[in-house]
């Protein structure tokens, strides 16, 4: 098996200083493994850890123990112990991560924020922006908008721009945080058939989605992390 | 890839880097090690020990502890106070640079802004009058000053634009590593938006190290890849700066992160 990510025995609790040091157990015994092609959804409740999971593989939340191996440039590198440095090259040629939000950088044409991952990675401007100029066409973002920064545009706006630029780069894993969440139909379509180009090209891909229909349209394979929340 | 081989090794190198007044602790048992490209923001409240701590790493002031260490161009990673004064003066006019928060520490104020960026250029031989002259306008363009201004002085300038032209300044000789303290500090919100996205444009184009001391940690987001908290003269957390930003485990780095305003 050449699994692309492979979690054993994942916890994450948080310690709640300013509340007198409250304990806040958010995820115990989390092991599960995503192979290229493939698409695992998430699904729980809410508060059952998932988008903390999430936030875990991307080395964004610490890891309190266990293992997060992720498959990067030939190796296994386990995310639970990574320096920040290694994280930092994970994250710039090996995981992509779709938030349910936008973080706009203040002034940055919509255009540019997303062809930004492709530029980290040394393509030259004119090229990287004529992807991202296909993509934002494809998820029906005008093209009198591109030159505009994203702060000022409507929550589906925003986050369509965000699956753009989360969707750009060739990167073996993408997280997908509730991509679909304030889209509509046809959108939500286009994203449906993003990620299945995504699975064809061999991305291995972790998603949450509250959709039933994106779900069973999306998933391979089905996690559970109640069992994961109710241990923790 | 080559440039992963070339960002192998670090860049500057502090080991239980320490300065007392008497018994007075600034800043004690520092250690980390920076690598070219790579931002560094340490942030604290006033009297944390960050500003003596920039200090220290740049060589302005001497450690009663410990030590830093900078890879000189040739390569060798060298202790700062065992250099020579030849190549201290090629650290401070050339591969460094100083942006201070306040520009007038960090500009000439009474001679033109084209002299300021010039300045620098003639500290390391240059001495063709309309090359200087040409470089310094296009380095005026780069950092959003009308190159009309190039002959008025930085007193005429709105605060923005003098901690811009401080920064064209310090970038005109191509450094390898900027120090930079609170570049932000005593900025409209505005001004300071239009400045950070600047900063962060010029960092990523230019493939900077910088190590940025401030007390805001918007800036430290948006610029910095990895974040030391200070508090009392020491170190009391470090990591990825969203990591501890979004995970603070510090009771003292709780307090920080949870006393934003939200905007």
């Amino acid at each position: 098996m050449n699994a692309m990510i492979d979690i054993t025995n994942a916890e994450k609790t948080f310690t709640m200083h300013l509340q007198g040091g409250v304990e806040l157990p958010v995820v115990r015994g989390v092991s599960f493994h995503v192979v290229s092609g493939e698409c695992v959804v998430l699904s729980g409740p809410s508060g059952a850890g998932k988008s903390s999971i999430l936030k875990m593989i991307f080395g964004n939340y610490r890891c309190d123990g266990g293992r997060i191996g992720i498959r990067h440039q030939g190796t296994v590198i386990d995310l639970a112990i990574a320096e920040p440095r290694q994280v930092l090259s994970v994250r710039r040629s090996t995981i992509g991560y779709v938030s349910q939000f936008l973080r706009a950088v203040p002034r940055v044409a919509t255009i540019d924020v997303v062809a930004e991952p492709l530029i980290v990675n040394g393509i030259v401007r004119a090229e990287a922006r004529a992807q991202a100029g296909t993509l934002l066409r494809r998820l029906n973002i005008p093209e009198r908008l591109w030159a505009l920064p994203p702060s000022t545009f409507s929550g589906g706006e925003q986050q369509r721009v965000n699956i753009a630029r989360g969707f750009i780069s060739d990167l073996p894993i993408l997280l997908l945080d509730e991509p679909t969440a304030s889209l509509d139909a046809a959108n939500r379509a286009v994203v449906v058939e993003l990620i299945d180009q995504k699975k064809h090209q061999g991305v291995a891909m972790v998603a949450i989605v509250h959709d039933d229909e994106i779900r069973h349209l999306i998933a391979d394979r089905i996690v559970d992390v109640t069992s994961f929340a109710s241990a923790a | 890839m080559a440039e992963q081989t070339l960002d192998d090794q670090p860049l500057l190198v502090a080991e239980n880097l320490g300065k007392t007044y008497g018994r007075l602790i600034a800043c004690r048992d520092v250690s980390f090690a920076l690598y070219p490209g790579e931002v560094l923001a340490v942030v604290g409240e006033s009297g944390s020990g960050k500003s003596t701590l920039l200090q220290l790493l740049s060589a302005q002031l001497a450690p009663t502890a410990g030590s830093v260490s900078y890879r000189m161009r040739d390569g060798v990673l060298r202790d700062l106070s065992a250099l020579g004064e030849a190549e201290r003066r090629f650290l401070f006019r050339t591969d460094w640079g100083f942006v201070h928060q306040d520009p007038a520490q960090g500009l000439r104020m009474a001679v033109s802004a084209g002299a300021n960026v010039g300045e620098r250029l003639m500290a390391v031989g240059w001495n063709h009058y309309g090359r200087i002259r040409d470089t310094a306008s296009s380095w005026l363009e780069r950092v959003e000053i009308d190159t009309d201004r190039i002959d008025d002085a930085p007193r005429t300038y709105s605060g923005g634009m003098r901690q811009r032209l401080q920064i064209a300044r310090n970038l005109v000789t191509e450094p390898r590593l900027v120090f930079m303290d609170e570049p932000t500090g005593g900025l409209d919100v505005s001004v300071q938006a239009r400045l950070l996205d600047l900063m962060r444009n010029l960092v990523s184009e230019l493939g900077l190290a910088a190590i940025v001391v401030t007390h805001d940690l918007a800036v430290a987001r948006l610029l910095s890849h990895r974040v030391m908290v200070m508090k009392g003269g020491r170190v009391i957390e470090t990591g990825l700066t969203d990591q501890v930003l979004d995970d603070p485990r510090e009771p003292y780095t709780q307090l920080l992160v949870s006393s934003i305003l939200p905007a």
